[in-house]
């Protein structure tokens, strides 16, 4: 579904990524893991078209997105999450999902003067569509409220919902279980699981929380100062020298 | 309290307003006022363009200004110098903003933030130095007379206040009425989800370039529109008309009113030009308050007025019907954004 | 060739001030990230408060310079604590707006005080130095040599002393500077501190030889930006380098070209530039 080859990303003369090559297939939870300044966050701007690479391809279902810029990649079935997420606070969580469907809805600035046929129909795709994905990421119940006003670990299953709205076939989420308790973190994991059983989507994660990530991951990757080091199951990568010597060598706060 | 509040956000609250507006010159001590009040209108207009790019779209463009001068600056030098007639010159301010707008978008909204912002401040001063000194075109700092008042096609005349007024009263329901349409369609979420951050929008599929430079034409052309109108109104204008200080007054303007909301515009302007007017001392000195006001706002009440107002507003709906649950999560958020800052 | 020289005195001159100011406004971006539109106005303070010190109270220039920087560096930690400290979690449009808010304030109270009018202040250095043909007014020598003083002293402060080190450091990393204990605020207030003197200190040098007017901030602050933006957001060599291309490209462009454009030079380099290159002249990096 996803296939890297080879990629390279420089910023000054340092390689952030250096030679990653991996492919993800359909249906799969893959995680990426790492310490920090590994390269990961970067990795997924590389894939998401925020930024493109040195050298290196990146082939989604094999069309060559490599060089898209990252609208034209969501376009073509890429969904992310970030780290944090910006939303319009004095708004409703689901006014801030409807944008979500935009990439699928064609009407311009003509359609609003003249209040369309073709926009009346798009706004309401796009509203189900929202409602859909809030439903889907067990919100619905505060799908009227501002976005100040629900817990932090909402605003994380907003920003699912978001990406799910864009109708992906693969998403990407970066730190999905940052700043949330354990209990809520099983809540997360859940509902990437469910992600890949009822919509089929591939997922792609990168995870501090080792705990979730083993118990997860159909496949984990590991980058360490840009290059990867490891690649394979759970166990594999638990129990691969190389992997270990990079955790216990670098940051401290990775193997927590 | 909560239900003359809620009142005031029913539909009929605008056209309540709506007939204060057309009733106004009714009702008006003398004719100044109601030239006040279009005056007002006027620079609603321009300030609801300032809205689209900033207050939607999030890009300070401190240009605005620059193109209400050249909006004036059309019209008037269209009527005055090459003979045209008011309509087909009014016409011809919207192109000349709308294509300029274009063109310095497409250069400038490449800029992220403080470069925008700072890119654009130079933008506007250039325009007051083109105004100022291309005197073979402009007349420089002598200003251009005789500009031609909208024709009324023999049934008014626009040459008094009163049908002035209600003509820019108009075109002011028309910009108010595109801004509520806009807001709540799936263009003006785009703006908006370009707000919330660049990256976030192109992750969403949201073609950066081609929505912002269409927000920013959007907004030079209500620019151009207000100050076509200004100068079919005041029918003298000069270079003083692209100071940068008309950019700084409306944003004053629009944060006092309600940055990124539909009435604010109109309660901002119509507002502060009122309260400077009937403070004659503040006429001069009036930043002294609406300076510090400025900082206080974005302090404490970044969304103005009307913004605020409507925070209010939906709190209380939301806490007629409350749920334990919900309290329960408040203190949940409360201490996970602790245990976020410890960590 | 004298008219030549003549224009590259002049270029040194306007160059060292439009330095200076843009050196207080890089310090201020590149620990704050924030884009002090303010800082103009506090330049123009700085005229006014030796001008008070000066004329209205009989001060000798040097003195007038001296106290004429400490107001304007109280002024501008009282900007930092009241206005930017409690913005610093906010949107960045918050702080641009904010910075216009504190702009027009300070306009308007020096308005107040001293009215619109343009005034001339004059130093104790009208003298005019003769080098074989090429005559340089005293005061213009003082400019140079006086943002000279200026920008050594600013470096050896910013190499040699903890303080500067500091500032340094958080201008490079701002969660780094966590990290080793840095008080951000006392850094913040300190940075604010030196680029509100540097605004005074240029004000007062350049004063002498322009006008003293509320709006005297306006073309200089606008200046000051296309320098940063030129010279990199953030980099003291930078605001120096920029300074000195800009004021060459006025005193030459204004001579062989149009005196009434020579403002729009400025601006016009910037729009080029930032054409084709939307990062800058020599910006580093991604920040």
């Amino acid at each position: 579904m996803l296939k890297v080859e080879h990629v390279t990303k420089m910023f000054g003369g340092l390689a952030a990524v250096n030679d990653v090559s991996v492919e993800f297939e359909t249906g799969k939870i893959n995680a990426i893991i790492g310490p920090n300044g590994a390269g990961k966050s970067t990795f997924f701007n590389l894939i998401s078209g925020l930024h493109q690479p040195s050298s290196g391809r990146i082939l989604l279902d094999g069309v060559d997105v490599t060089n898209l810029p990252s609208d034209k990649v969501a376009r073509l079935g890429v969904g992310r999450t970030f780290q944090t997420t910006n939303l319009f606070e004095q708004a409703t969580v689901l006014d801030n999902l409807i944008v979500g469907h935009r990439l699928r809805t064609k009407s311009g600035l003509w359609d609003v003067l003249i209040n369309s046929k073709r926009l009346q129909r798009e706004e309401k795709a796009a509203r189900d569509k929202a409602m859909e994905a809030l439903e889907f990421v067990g919100l619905a119940h505060v799908a009227g409220q501002f976005i100040a006003d629900i817990t932090q670990e909402e605003r994380k299953r907003v920003a699912f919902a978001l990406a799910l709205a864009t109708d992906p076939k693969i998403v990407l989420l970066d730190e999905p279980a940052a700043g949330v308790n354990p209990e809520e973190t099983v809540g997360f994991a859940a509902l990437m699981r469910k992600m890949v059983d009822e919509k089929g989507l591939t997922v792609c994660l990168i995870e501090h929380k080792m705990d979730m990530i083993m118990s997860l991951a159909d496949k984990i990757m590991v980058l360490d100062h840009g290059e990867k080091i490891a690649e394979g199951t759970a166990e594999e990568v638990r129990n691969n020298p190389v992997v270990i010597e990079a955790y216990l060598g670098g940051d401290e706060d990775a193997a927590a | 309290m909560f239900k003359v509040a809620s009142l005031l956000m029913t539909p009929a609250a605008k056209y309540l307003m709506l007939a204060f507006a057309i009733l106004f010159p009714l009702v008006a001590a003398n004719e100044y006022q109601v030239y006040v009040m279009a005056t007002a209108f006027v620079w609603a207009i321009a300030v609801y363009g300032l809205n689209i790019i900033t207050g939607f779209c999030g890009q300070l463009n401190l240009a605005h200004g620059g193109f209400f001068a050249i909006g004036a600056y059309t019209l008037g030098l269209l009527t005055a110098d090459y003979g045209w007639s008011f309509w087909p010159a009014f016409l011809g301010a919207l192109v000349m903003t709308a294509v300029l707008g274009f063109l310095v978008g497409i250069v400038s909204l490449r800029l992220k933030e403080h470069y925008f912002a700072i890119f654009t401040l130079c933008v506007g001063f250039i325009i007051y130095l083109l105004i100022d000194k291309w005197e073979e075109l402009t007349h420089g700092a002598i200003g251009v007379r005789d500009i031609a008042a909208p024709y009324g096609f023999g049934l008014v005349d626009f040459t008094d206040t009163t049908p002035f007024y209600y003509l820019v009263l108009a075109f002011l329901v028309l910009a108010i009425w595109f801004m509520g349409r806009l807001s709540k369609s799936l263009l003006g979420r785009t703006f908006i989800a370009i707000r919330n951050g660049d990256e976030l929008a192109q992750s969403l599929g949201i073609n950066l370039m081609r929505n912002k430079v269409l927000a920013f034409v959007l907004s030079t052309t209500y620019a151009g529109l207000a100050g076509a109108l200004y100068a079919g109104m005041v029918r003298f204008i000069g270079p003083e008309e692209a100071n940068i200080n008309h950019t700084f007054d409306m944003i004053t303007y629009l944060l006092v009113g309600g940055i990124g909301t539909i009435m604010g515009p109109l309660l901002g302007t119509v507002g502060i030009v009122w309260i400077t007017q009937s403070l004659q001392f503040l006429e001069e000195y009036r930043m002294i308050i609406f300076g510090p006001l400025l900082v206080l706002l974005v302090i404490f009440f970044p969304r103005g007025i009307t913004g605020s107002f409507l925070t209010w507003m939906h709190r209380k709906s939301q806490a007629l019907a409350p749920t334990k649950k919900r309290q329960e999560k408040k203190v949940n958020t409360a201490q996970n954004r602790e245990a976020e800052s410890n960590a | 060739m004298s008219l030549f020289l003549q224009q590259i005195v002049n270029g040194l001159t306007l160059g060292s001030i439009y330095g200076l100011v843009a050196l207080g406004l890089t310090l201020v971006y590149g620990i704050l990230h924030i884009p002090n539109f303010a800082h103009g106005a506090l330049y123009m303070v700085g005229a006014f408060m030796s001008y008070f010190f000066m004329v209205d109270l009989g001060a000798h220039y040097w003195i007038a310079m001296a106290g004429s920087a400490a107001v304007v560096a109280v002024l501008a930690i009282l900007c930092e604590r009241l206005v930017f400290h409690p913005l610093r979690h906010s949107p960045p449009i918050h702080d641009k707006i904010a910075a216009i808010g504190i702009l027009l304030f300070l306009e308007a109270v020096v308005q107040m005080f001293w009215g619109s009018d343009f005034r001339r202040m004059s130093s104790p250095f009208t003298g005019i130095m003769n080098f074989d043909g090429l005559i340089i007014p005293e005061q213009r020598l003082l400019i140079i040599a006086g943002a000279f003083v200026l920008v050594v002293a600013l470096q050896l402060f910013l190499r040699k002393t903890m303080t500067g080190a500091t500032i340094i450091a958080m201008a490079q990393s701002w969660d780094g500077a966590f990290l080793v204990g840095i008080d951000a605020n006392r850094v913040a207030m300190m940075t604010f501190a030196i680029s509100g003197m540097l605004a005074a200190f240029a004000a007062t040098l350049y004063a002498p030889i322009n006008l003293v007017y509320p709006a005297m901030g306006h073309l200089v602050i606008m200046k000051a930006f296309v320098i940063i933006i030129l010279g990199g957001m953030g980099s003291v060599p930078g605001a120096i380098a920029g300074g000195m291309i800009i004021g060459f490209a006025e005193a030459l462009g204004g001579f062989y070209i149009s005196t009434s454009y020579k403002d729009i030079i400025a601006f016009g380099l910037l729009v080029l530039i930032l054409s084709v290159r939307p990062q800058g002249l020599f910006a580093k990096g991604a920040h």
